[in-house]
């Protein structure tokens, strides 16, 4: 059967540069790239304790068992972890372009299928593609706030990185031997060393990447993942700034969070304002009590008694999943002083309700690594002043490694839960 | 070769690490078709795919043809290729703030003013533009210095 006209021919794709080695170098990066924001966003997984109380946005029940019992230190650790989850998979996207173009032929082979071995390649390859391409999509709108899907994104992008993951590893194990014999005839580094007048297609392959009407080149194979390169720094740079802070902050021209916080101790970014999250100033005024429970026993304290509890002060990171961090100094009750006030000191679980009434996270449970850390704290103050009512006030939870939303704002109960 | 490759076209192997993979891919979709809006995520996982290979890829590789066909004193093709290429990706990974479609509601959330990404963008595409264009400019002065006058640009393209 003839194959149909345009992109279905030989002859149409005229890239002198494609071909089994610029591929086989491309996947390769794009590997270490896919590998360093799969594991990170499996541990952020993690590190949101899916299985207790209420945490898990994905149903525990159908979950996978990846749970680890995420640390409390380092404090760093989850804007680490977040922060190259989100910077490295933007570093990636240039590589995911240059991969799908280099193998672009391949979408318009023919005949379309010549063996159920063929087949079931194809099939795995479309279910590869569209949930890499579905996985940086969400993840990159997702990050800037735009919801342009009616889907719950944690469940969706969640599910999406095991096919993702699953389509991937059986790709590497076909594709393997190819890269292998691409890497032994050409050598890992040999074209680059290649000029634009030694620049030459790839002898012709089997799987049809190298074109069968070469155009004269245009660039050289160096050039081209140069091109590449600079892409992921462009990107890195304009957003790296939000997640390690410093010198680096106002060159992240194009960060979400590059918006003015505006000056004083309370000037630094916030994930979510009272007013969005329905907290009315009344709500925190004179008849505010903290409530903490522990079995039977319940007391209730008003914010002044708080603050005539023994304060303590850590500089401690607010790491948001969208990769943005900003590090402060707060001042509160350690969590496990609360513990020892209501007579739960050998809790296993403490459950933090806001005076919220409505949100996925208007209660977390925290595990006793992360409540039993000492530096994890009920914070009244940061940076010597009262906190703002956006940064949570009249109390607020922060815990040294813990993902941002899960240091609850304008805390309304503690409940100590279980043994240890 | 055995009757299974033969009937099959590869080794048990390529089979069995694609079945493995289908289950787990299997699982992992069985829990979206129950997930809330099931339809939209299914939109969203074959849209991105389409638009991507039977759009974007098409836009810019037509893009690009056309920036081959331009001759001048030296290739001007990459000194085109690069600003546009990165000033395209950034607005490919950007759009939402570039184009204001999630500045509202990134506002309303944090209570601090958006930063003007558009304008930004424009800048650092503007900044590109001069850079390459200057290198551009140098680039043909020298060859032009290093070329004996009389030798049209026609000839310098055919023979290099």
């Amino acid at each position: 059967m003839k194959a149909p006209p345009g992109p279905f021919r030989p002859g149409f794709w005229r890239s002198p540069l494609r071909g089994p080695w610029l591929t086989t170098v491309l996947g390769t990066l794009l590997l270490c790239g896919v590998t360093v924001v799969a594991i990170t966003g499996f541990l952020s997984h993690a590190a949101y304790e899916p299985g207790i109380g209420h945490n898990g946005i994905v149903d525990p029940a159908r979950d996978l068992p990846l749970g680890i019992g995420w640390p409390a230190a380092p404090a760093w650790l989850y804007g680490l972890t977040q922060g190259l989850h989100v910077n490295v998979g933007l570093v990636t996207v240039p590589l995911l372009l240059a991969k799908l173009w280099s193998v672009i032929p391949r979408l318009f082979a023919w005949p379309p299928v010549a063996s159920a071995a063929q087949a079931i390649e194809r099939a795995s390859i479309a279910l590869l593609v569209s949930s890499g391409v579905f996985e940086f999509a969400t993840g990159v709108i997702n990050a800037q706030n735009y919801y342009a899907f009616h889907f719950r994104f944690v469940v969706a992008h969640y599910y999406g990185a095991v096919v993702f993951v699953a389509s991937l590893a059986v790709h590497i194990v076909v594709k393997l031997p190819v890269m292998v014999r691409a890497y032994r005839e050409r050598g890992v580094l040999g074209p680059l060393r290649e000029d634009l007048a030694a620049t030459r297609p790839e002898p012709p392959d089997p799987d049809g990447l190298v074109a069968r009407a070469p155009a004269a080149p245009t660039i050289t194979r160096r050039g081209l993942l140069g091109f590449v390169g600079a892409g992921s720094g462009l990107l890195l740079l304009a957003n790296v700034g939000e997640s390690i802070g410093g010198p680096l902050r106002p060159l992240s021209l194009l960060a979400p969070r590059s918006g003015d916080p505006g000056p004083g101790p309370n000037g630094f970014q916030v994930n979510k304002t009272a007013k969005v999250a329905g907290i009315r100033p009344e709500m925190t005024g004179d008849g505010y009590r903290l409530v903490l429970r522990s079995g039977d026993r319940e007391l209730r304290l008003t914010r002044a008694e708080l603050l005539a509890l023994e304060q303590r002060t850590e500089e401690l990171p607010i790491a948001c999943v969208e990769g943005w961090t900003t590090t402060q100094h707060w001042t509160g009750v350690p969590l496990t002083s609360l513990a020892d006030a209501v007579g739960a000191a050998g809790a296993g679980e403490l459950l933090v309700e806001s005076l919220q009434a409505s949100g996925t996270f208007r209660q977390v449970t925290l595990t006793r690594t992360q409540f039993g850390n000492e530096r994890a704290l009920l914070a009244l103050k940061v940076n010597g002043a009262d906190l703002s009512i956006d940064h949570g006030f009249p109390a607020r939870v922060i815990v040294p490694a813990l993902p941002g939303v899960h240091n609850t704002k304008w805390v309304a109960a503690i409940t100590f839960k279980g043994t240890t | 070769m055995s009757r299974f490759r033969r009937r099959y076209g590869a080794s048990p192997l390529h089979a069995l690490a694609h079945l493995a993979a289908f289950a787990l891919a299997g699982f992992a979709l069985l829990q979206l078709v129950d997930a809330r809006d099931a339809g939209n995520v299914l939109v969203w996982f074959i849209g991105a795919v389409v638009l991507h290979d039977f759009v974007l890829l098409p836009f810019y590789s037509g893009l690009d043809r056309a920036a081959q066909a331009i001759g001048g004193r030296v290739p001007a093709v990459n000194h085109l290729r690069v600003p546009a290429g990165f000033s395209a990706l950034l607005l490919l990974v950007y759009f939402p703030l570039i184009l204001g479609l999630s500045t509202p509601k990134l506002e309303r959330v944090s209570g601090a003013p958006a930063g003007d990404y558009l304008g930004r963008w424009l800048l650092i595409t503007g900044a590109l533009c001069a850079g390459s264009g200057a290198l551009y400019v140098v680039r043909s002065r020298r060859a032009a210095a290093k070329r004996p006058p009389g030798t049209s640009a026609a000839t310098r393209r055919a023979s290099s």
